[in-house]
């Protein structure tokens, strides 16, 4: 006699019964859509924007990951990627299209300046962008190759999974309600 | 030849050489600031230095007179090369020189924003690298390379950078990069 071992994950689902509907929470559902169309602000100030956009090209394609879509808009992106050296005169700006963009939203810091202002121990540049916005994601490198970069955003795609927003704010609706 | 060049400068001009020098065929004549732009403009009209290639300024911290302009002469031809410098004392202001050549334009802006010189009919005198507002102007010699604090409320801010005992600097004929590159080196 043939015994099948059902895992317990899975055991509330059966295909041939209930076709095309899974169960999951909605974090878990939110957050595999968000992680998996990560449209990015590309913020190119110096040479990693080079890199940046070697990324978004064919030889590496980070459309594989869903973030081949950058946009120029601050309303329609997820993931603003600071490439390169941010001068003061510059800092400000960055600032107001960070500001721009709507949550949830993420900030990664590419390549040496834009994560500590790099060789530029100057007057004219701002050691660091998170000096102004936080930052989920360094990256190391001057200027980092497109591999790193696309580590990065891997990165931030195992950061995007963990969280629970959703949770916490049924949390919050059901203390309200109590 | 650019000799003859400053032979006729200074025939022309005798009150006005301070000093000429020739260094490995570079040619340096040093005029006083009232007569420099009477100079250029008989430099361009009547000498053929019908290009400009660079307009900068020196900072001789502690002497005076304090400030020096350094304009670049050539012709488009590239046959001959002039240096025409000119001594300027703090508070001076320098004559421009964009009614002779338009790329004066922004090196004059450039030389205001970074060293402070003023100059008098200049058609767009303000600052082109550093914001306009910004207090202070970064390559004087008594402005240090860290930088100094400043705040323009919704245009920008400045801070002072990290420099940990001192500047980045790199020493060859060492065995390691870490006794090359030393995070921080003492300051003088």
């Amino acid at each position: 006699m043939e015994t099948t071992e059902i895992s317990p994950t899975f055991a509330a689902y059966d295909s041939k019964i209930e076709g095309n509907v899974i169960f999951t929470r909605v974090d878990a559902a939110m957050n595999w859509m968000r992680k998996n169309s990560l449209w990015p602000m590309p913020m190119g100030l110096a040479c990693c924007a080079i890199e940046l956009m070697a990324t978004a090209s064919s030889r590496f394609d980070i459309s594989r990951f869903g973030m081949e879509v950058m946009r120029f808009s601050p309303r329609q992106s997820d993931v603003m990627i600071v490439a390169g050296t941010v001068t003061y005169k510059m800092a400000l700006a960055v600032k107001r299209v960070w500001d721009q963009m709507p949550e949830p939203k993420w900030c990664i810091a590419m390549g040496a300046c834009a994560s500590s202002g790099g060789m530029y121990r100057s007057y004219a540049v701002l050691q660091g962008i998170d000096k102004l916005i936080p930052v989920d994601v360094y990256i190391s490198g001057c200027p980092p190759r497109p591999e790193a970069l696309i580590e990065g955003l891997m990165k931030l795609q195992r950061k995007i999974e963990g969280t629970s927003a959703m949770m916490e704010q049924k949390k919050e609706l059901l203390e309200d309600l109590a | 030849m650019s000799a003859a060049d400053i032979q006729s400068i200074q025939g022309k001009f005798s009150n006005a050489v301070l000093d000429h020098k020739e260094f490995r065929e570079e040619f340096t004549v040093t005029v006083t600031l009232e007569s420099l732009h009477a100079v250029l403009q008989f430099c361009k009209e009547t000498l053929g230095y019908d290009f400009l290639i660079d307009i900068s300024s020196l900072d001789h911290f502690g002497d005076d007179p304090r400030f020096a302009m350094v304009y670049e002469l050539a012709t488009v031809d590239d046959k001959k090369h002039l240096r025409v410098k000119a001594p300027v004392a703090e508070e001076e202001s320098v004559p421009s020189a964009c009614d002779l050549w338009l790329a004066a334009d922004w090196h004059e802006r450039e030389v205001y924003d970074m060293m402070g010189i003023p100059f008098t009919n200049h058609p767009n005198l303000k600052r082109i690298l550093m914001w306009e507002g910004y207090p202070f102007y970064p390559l004087r010699k008594d402005f240090p390379l860290a930088g100094r604090p400043s705040d323009m409320p919704d245009v920008a801010f400045s801070g002072v950078a990290p420099l940990e005992g001192g500047p980045f600097v790199t020493s060859c004929g060492t065995d390691d990069v870490v006794r090359r590159e030393p995070r921080a080196r003492d300051q003088k």
